[in-house]
């Protein structure tokens, strides 16, 4: 099996064509000391026995659990129609849209995109999309160091641990500087997430402000779908801001493919990485949409390019506008609030754990607990549960920390009966 | 077309959540939003009406012919999609990853990470494969960081990274971005790499070479060995950029080439459609000497179950779990479908494909190059400008004849460039009528130019002014 259309008869006439009798022969001119020492694949299955051989795979774990699991990634509900749409053919199997009259489709949902995002965030530009929050946090810093040509980049503690992880990774070779804390004097940007990783809400509106007066930038990772409620990056005074899209329509799927949400101010979009589409018209007066800006793109600008990026993540960025459109304007707010409202009664059902966080929290906080988290974990996973994130696994506490996390998917019955079992689980 | 956001209504909805179950709370004011996000108010018929008609705005696979050169547009089996689609991968949360006391919950996904990482490497003769990049471009800049923390491991002052003129755009873009200076290397007049350019451009500053094979010229580079031993004498490492992949799998492979580190494009080679632009795939595989600094955590097998450990001199995460997860799905599905076989004939009639169609158009159009051609041929459209054609205007020309268009003014190595590259999936009739439709165009070049400066006129919209579009900067409501 390979998909390949032509027949025998075909493939000798196109041989022929060509001035050859055998397929093999299109190879000959590759010397025999380059070709293949060994090929060990094994033979093709059906159809059927493939799909069997995944279910397999896919049951062999458990997506079925309870969850209150999140530390970025989150079990929001996915509308049916989100599927319905994105699963489109004339979407998925699209390339990046070269050929504007070819790609209108494409194009006008990459210019909702940006308008959704941008209404989301208060903030003037985002761009078509990047590979995911942590790759972005990673984007928007080399971007910060590009606008401030400093080289000290400031990590707050309220950042996601695996974002200043990839961070390190991707910095290593650039001579760059990563130190911990919020100060701004001489960095190229202070970067802060809010709610932080540990749950905590805060308004960095202040620390934008002494970011501004010592000549940095403030980058905020933000979570999406608390926008439905929180004060936005815009009006903080964020000059980046990105994001991990998952929450917005996108199933957890073992880790992606996920969405990378960058948005700016206006003074810096010429530095943006990433595609950005933007209206215009043909000769006939017709609106259209084309890409904008190509110059800051590695297809243009090679070395000089504002970033490597070519593939993005087109197909999860139109889930994320689908899932806007159909929750609208009350739908996330609504979504926001019930995440708020029902993590707010399971931590007032767990008062036998110490609660961490020391101020207001959105859908997620931080509990010790008196027994190993991790413990705790295996314990609650046999009865249906995931509990949520040991947070030593991660680095940011002690054994006994549990990160949890609550969306608007869990009934009170689910939070009733999770919290009894917490308490049984720690007796 | 209407924007969904003037489909706008006051009070419409679509999604509706159930009455609150447990009381309601409030954050402090001084923390919260002012106004709701200003997000379109519409019912779901209207939203799937306006992205079922979006959806009919775009060219693709599944509705035509989409001859990208270098982009590798075949298609792609429906079943990838609905493997990827199992509720179990769905909702497998990536955190379960992250404490050892969650991994018997994530046996099926690390089993299958670690199987297509096995597969992988073998398919491309190395030793081993990390799927953490998201992207191909990714996939290069993993490679280059692994290149920068050997030589920083060896003490070596290492600061270049040579390229081919020919090379993608990525290519240079992720050397930079790691932190390279790049020097490129200019190609032979017969479009493959210089031996003696490349020995003249090899000091003691070269990191490492990237490369392409075949490259983006549709050639085979057959004097690749000789060129990674060059490099290989100096300690500089050579990377293969697996974009082209398609035209020689199960024919050769880039660890036998003499290539040390690699990435993959599983949505180009292994059944993920491109969805507009992503998501992607760029696992990368190494040889030997890169072994010990592949990003990490990986999943390892410890007795019948699966786990997780870092190389000892890991770069570190470069993504946060396992790259983008579902397209493994689909590309390990792919593998087992196909087999040792189909692969091969996956690189046989991409190979044949290409070049029927050179050997069609070859008298039509100036071949760029004389071949012979692997999976794409590239020609150029600068014959054509004495009748004030371009290569655009027969990009459009195709577009009003029910074809997308060739990849145009790429490489920048070939004027007025038009690069072919069919892929193995489309039918002699396909490439036939597309042939016919050159050829056609090609006759309209010298008789009647005029009526491809008006191209395309079949399409919701003719040409854009894009020099207003960058001028008005209109990128949002």
């Amino acid at each position: 099996m390979s998909f390949v259309p032509v027949t025998p008869v075909e493939q000798a006439e196109m041989l022929a064509t060509i001035g050859l009798t055998k397929i093999e022969a299109l190879f000959q001119h590759i010397p025999e000391s380059l070709r293949a020492t060994s090929w060990d694949v094994p033979p093709g299955q059906s159809e059927m026995a493939v799909r069997a051989r995944l279910a397999q795979l896919a049951g062999h774990g458990d997506g079925t659990r309870i969850c209150f699991l999140g530390g970025g990634y989150y079990d929001h509900f996915v509308p049916a129609a989100v599927d319905a749409l994105a699963s489109r053919g004339e979407f998925a199997t699209a390339y990046t849209p070269y050929q504007p009259e070819a790609a209108q489709g494409t194009l006008q949902s990459i210019y909702e995109y940006q308008s959704a995002v941008c209404r989301l965030t208060g903030m003037d530009f985002a761009n078509a999309s990047l590979y995911d929050g942590g790759t972005a946090v990673f984007e928007a810093a080399t971007m910060a160091v590009r606008l401030t040509r400093r080289q000290h980049i400031v990590c707050h503690d309220s950042l996601n641990p695996l974002y200043r992880e990839i961070l390190e990774t991707h910095t290593a070779n650039l001579g760059l500087e990563l130190l911990d804390g919020d100060d701004p004097a001489g960095a190229a940007c202070v970067i802060v997430q809010n709610p932080a990783f540990l749950g905590d809400v805060r308004d960095f509106a202040p620390l934008a402000q002494r970011c501004h007066e010592a000549g940095a930038l403030l980058i905020m990772s933000f979570y999406p779908l608390s926008l439905g409620l929180l004060k936005t990056p815009g009006a903080m005074g964020a000059d980046i801001a990105v994001a991990e899209g998952q929450s917005l329509g996108v199933p957890l799927s073992f880790g992606g493919p996920y969405l990378g949400i960058l948005t700016t101010r206006k003074e810096h979009v010429r530095r943006m990485p990433g595609r950005l589409a933007a209206a215009t018209e043909d000769a006939q007066g017709r609106r259209g949409f084309v890409l904008t800006l190509q110059a800051r793109e590695q297809h243009i600008r090679r070395e000089k390019a504002m970033s490597n990026i070519c593939s993005n993540e087109a197909l999860i960025a139109l889930r994320a506008l689908i899932y806007l459109c159909l929750l609208g304007k009350e739908g996330l707010r609504e979504a926001a609030a019930h995440c708020h409202a029902k993590a707010e009664f399971l931590k007032r059902r767990l008062s036998f754990a110490r609660l961490l966080n020391p101020g207001p929290t959105f859908n997620e906080f931080a509990i010790r607990l008196p027994r190993k988290a991790q413990e705790v974990c295996a314990a609650l996973a046999e009865q249906g549960y995931l509990a949520g994130l040991p947070l030593s696994a991660v680095g940011r506490g002690e054994e006994t920390d549990l990160l949890v996390a609550v969306t608007e998917q869990r009934t009170r019955a689910q939070l009733d009966a999770f919290a009894e079992a917490l308490a049984r689980a720690c007796r | 077309m209407e924007l969904i956001f003037e489909k706008s209504r006051p009070g419409r909805r679509a999604v509706v959540f159930d009455p609150l179950d447990v009381p309601e709370a409030t954050l402090p004011p001084a923390l919260c939003r002012e106004e709701p996000a200003a997000l379109p108010e519409v019912g779901e018929l209207d939203v799937v009406r306006h992205f079922s008609r979006l959806s009919q705005r775009n060219f693709g696979i599944d509705t035509h012919f989409y001859p990208l050169g270098s982009c590798t547009m075949k298609y792609n089996p429906k079943m990838a999609e609905a493997v990827a689609a199992h509720p179990g991968f769905l909702a497998l949360h990536p955190h379960l990853a992250s404490a050892p006391a969650m991994w018997p919950l994530c046996q099926g996904a690390f089993e299958l990470i670690f199987e297509l990482e096995r597969l992988l490497a073998g398919i491309a003769g190395m030793r081993q494969v990390s799927l953490q990049p998201i992207a191909g471009a990714h996939g290069e800049l993993t490679g280059t960081l692994m290149i920068a923390a050997y030589h920083r491991e060896k003490g070596n002052a290492r600061d270049t990274i040579l390229i081919p003129d020919s090379a993608h755009g990525t290519n240079p873009a992720s050397a930079a971005i790691a932190g390279f200076k790049v020097v490129e290397v200019p190609s032979l007049p017969d479009g493959t790499l210089d031996p003696e350019a490349f020995r003249k451009a090899l000091n003691e500053s070269v990191a490492g070479v990237m490369m392409t094979c075949p490259n983006t010229h549709g050639l085979f580079e057959p004097r690749v060995r000789e060129i990674a031993q060059m490099a290989h004498e100096t300690d500089a490492l050579m990377y293969y950029d697996g974009a082209n992949l398609n035209a020689i799998i199960g024919e050769c492979r880039p660890g036998d080439l003499g290539f040390d580190v690699m990435h993959f494009n599983l949505h180009k080679t292994f059944a993920t459609p491109h969805g507009m632009g992503g998501p992607g795939s760029g696992p990368v595989g190494v040889g030997e000497r890169l072994e010990a600094f592949l990003p990490g955590p990986r999943v390892v097998r410890d007795g019948n179950a699966f786990g997780l450990a870092s190389p000892p001199r890991s770069i570190g995460r470069i993504s946060a779990f396992f790259g983008n997860f579902l397209i493994a799905v689909r590309a390990y599905a792919y593998i087992l479908h196909l087999g040792g076989d189909g692969l091969r004939q996956v690189a046989h009639n991409a190979v044949l494909n290409a070049n029927y169609v050179y050997a069609r158009l070859k008298d039509l159009f100036e071949p760029a190059f004389d071949g012979p051609f692997m999976h794409e041929c590239v020609f150029s459209a600068a014959p054509l400008a004495k009748h004030g054609v371009h290569a655009l205007d027969i990009a459009k020309a195709l577009l009003d004849r029910g074809f997308h268009a060739p990849t145009v003014y790429f490489p920048l190595t070939v004027k007025e460039s038009l690069m072919i590259e069919p892929t193995e999936t489309e039918s002699k009739e396909t490439l036939d009528a597309f042939c016919d439709a050159m050829a056609e165009i090609a006759r309209l070049a010298a008789r009647e130019p005029e009526t491809l400066h008006a191209a395309p006129v079949t399409l919701p919209v003719g040409r854009l002014d894009e020099v207003r579009a960058a001028r008005e900067l209109n990128c949002r409501v």
